[in-house]
């Protein structure tokens, strides 16, 4: 066939609705990206992106979809599009994919094989907001994200796809970068840290304009509910917690990587789709490290927010670490205290002298024979950090601590005792080993 | 009444005056940063508060309702002009 007529837009039959997989079917074997044609043969066309203008039709089946923030915020999509189509002003499309959360790998993963897809959410986002410009943002560790991200632009542009004009930005890779409104200041000239709200993103964010900021993998669900409906989105997961979800599922598992889900999948079916646990499990760790432990037992939990919450947990960065028997949990817990305090933007003193202090703690608690007053210095602090800060930093760090001390209550005993159970040395639970990046 | 005290953290740098100023409703954590009770402020404590907002060297205490009742915005960080 002559270049010029596979150019040509062919009438292509209808695409039957994904069952499941949906955000990873057609994910290659080797890993690499679809391409714009193999992305369009598989899905269909998107329709809607290119041309058309405010659509109120979008904000309606996102909001009868029931889709909910894929990011750790969890607000509901179609809201958040509506706040942001309602102001005046030309609006702007931020894709989060900084993903800072060293246990989470989901929107990478997402990034490199099915760029085409989140594209696809962010061209039909911004027409559906007027929005002119969009950015997805990725880590700047990130570069084979954003060469996939760059090759999948130049594919679109050459078929003239996206009104939008759609670009990269490498932010920094701290912790706290990904957050919104720090991802905001970020790219208005400043440093990655967050600000005081008000005003809200929707209100004023890129430049001033109000800004529509969603998370990758939210904008790739966005891309089919768009195509296929809201009633097909709803057809997985629960009523009030619909559709699939990535999880970066770690530790002592036979096959670790990113994994889709229906929400509402139990803990041991998640660890059964990985090939299974290679070992009796102690606890997982469940939202990443701003979440909670739950016991290696409780693998009957089910991945939803209503559940978790009633265990102090919550779904969060969706980063699931199994931790095996024979690990401390308090050892792997006091580095991941260590590296919270110093992910600290040091703006706010609770949380950047608060998390500093219960680091310490920590580090007296592990290592030395501390005496039972380290413990109820950490527990007074938890208290005195939580909430007392311009973003959720601390609160997170906090309750991830609290969590440890709780669930770990035994092994916090034999350290009293200058004792540990630990047999497994290692660092399971994983961090960024460089030197941490500038904020800029 | 004028309402409750709204606080920003980042402009905060520990100086104390605030809880020195305002005991009753204000006092310091073990790294002697600001802990606001936040409910709104009786009147008769008001003068307190007034003292309080205005010794702050950093501005980050204000009110979160003027007293016409119309929401007063905090300090946000800078922002670049649109």
């Amino acid at each position: 066939m002559s270049p010029a007529a596979a150019q040509t837009r062919r009438e292509a039959p209808p695409v039957a609705p994904p069952r499941f997989p949906r955000l990873l079917e057609g994910v290659r074997p080797d890993g690499r990206a679809l391409t714009l044609a193999e992305h369009l043969e598989l899905h269909g066309a998107a329709g809607g992106g290119g041309r058309s203008g405010r659509g109120a039709e979008l904000a309606e089946v996102l909001v009868a979809s029931g889709l909910l923030g894929r990011g750790g915020g969890g607000f509901p999509a179609g809201r958040k599009l509506q706040a942001v189509a309602s102001r005046r002003g030309r609006a702007v499309v931020v894709a989060n994919g900084t993903e800072g959360e060293p246990a989470s790998g989901k929107d990478k993963a997402l990034l490199r094989t099915k760029p085409h897809l989140v594209l696809d959410g962010v061209a039909l986002a911004a027409a559906a907001i007027g929005a002119e410009e969009a950015i997805v943002a990725v880590g700047r560790s990130a570069e084979r994200e954003r060469a996939v991200l760059e090759r999948g632009l130049a594919e679109r542009r050459e078929r003239r796809l996206d009104a939008v004009r759609i670009r990269v930005e490498s932010a920094p890779d701290r912790f706290v970068a990904g957050e919104e409104t720090a991802l905001l200041q970020w790219l208005n000239g400043g440093p990655a840290k967050p600000t005081t709200v008000p005003p809200r993103p929707f209100e004023r964010g890129v430049g001033g304009r109000p800004t529509l900021v969603q998370n990758v993998e939210t904008l790739a669900h966005v891309a089919l509910i768009a195509r296929f409906g809201a009633a097909w989105f709803r057809e997985l997961g629960t009523p009030e917690e619909p559709g699939t979800a990535l999880v970066t599922l770690g530790g002592a598992v036979r096959q670790p990587g990113v994994y889709e889900i229906p929400l509402g999948t139990t803990l041991d079916r998640l660890v059964a789709t990985a090939g299974g646990a290679t070992g009796p499990i102690r606890a997982f760790l469940v939202g990443g490290y701003f979440g909670a432990w739950i016991d290696g037992r409780d693998g009957g939990v089910r991945l939803l927010d209503a559940e978790l919450g009633e265990r102090g947990a919550a779904l969060g960065a969706r980063a699931v670490v199994a931790l095996p028997e024979g690990a401390c949990g308090l050892v792997e817990a006091a580095r991941v205290a260590r590296y919270l305090a110093g992910e600290s933007a040091g703006q706010c003193g609770p949380c950047r002298f608060g998390l500093a202090a219960i680091a310490d703690a920590m580090a007296v608690l592990v290592t030395a024979k501390a005496s039972p007053a380290v413990v109820e210095r950490v527990e007074r602090w938890l208290g005195q950090v939580a909430g007392r800060g311009a973003c959720r930093h601390p609160d997170g760090a906090a309750r991830f601590v609290g969590s440890t001390l709780e669930v770990f209550g035994d092994e916090v005993e034999l350290h009293l005792r200058g004792r540990c159970s630990g047999r497994i040395h290692g660092n399971l639970l994983p961090l960024q080993s460089a030197q941490p990046d500038g904020w800029r | 009444m004028s309402g409750s005290l709204r606080f920003d953290p980042i402009a905060c740098d520990g100086h104390g005056l605030c809880a020195e100023l305002f005991p009753e409703w204000i006092r310091n954590d073990d790294w002697g940063f600001p802990i606001l009770d936040p409910r709104p402020v009786p009147a008769g404590l008001e003068q307190h508060a007034r003292q309080a907002i205005a010794a702050c060297p950093k501005l980050a205490l204000s009110w979160a309702r003027s007293e016409d009742g119309r929401e007063r915005r905090g300090r946000a960080a800078p922002r670049a002009r649109a």
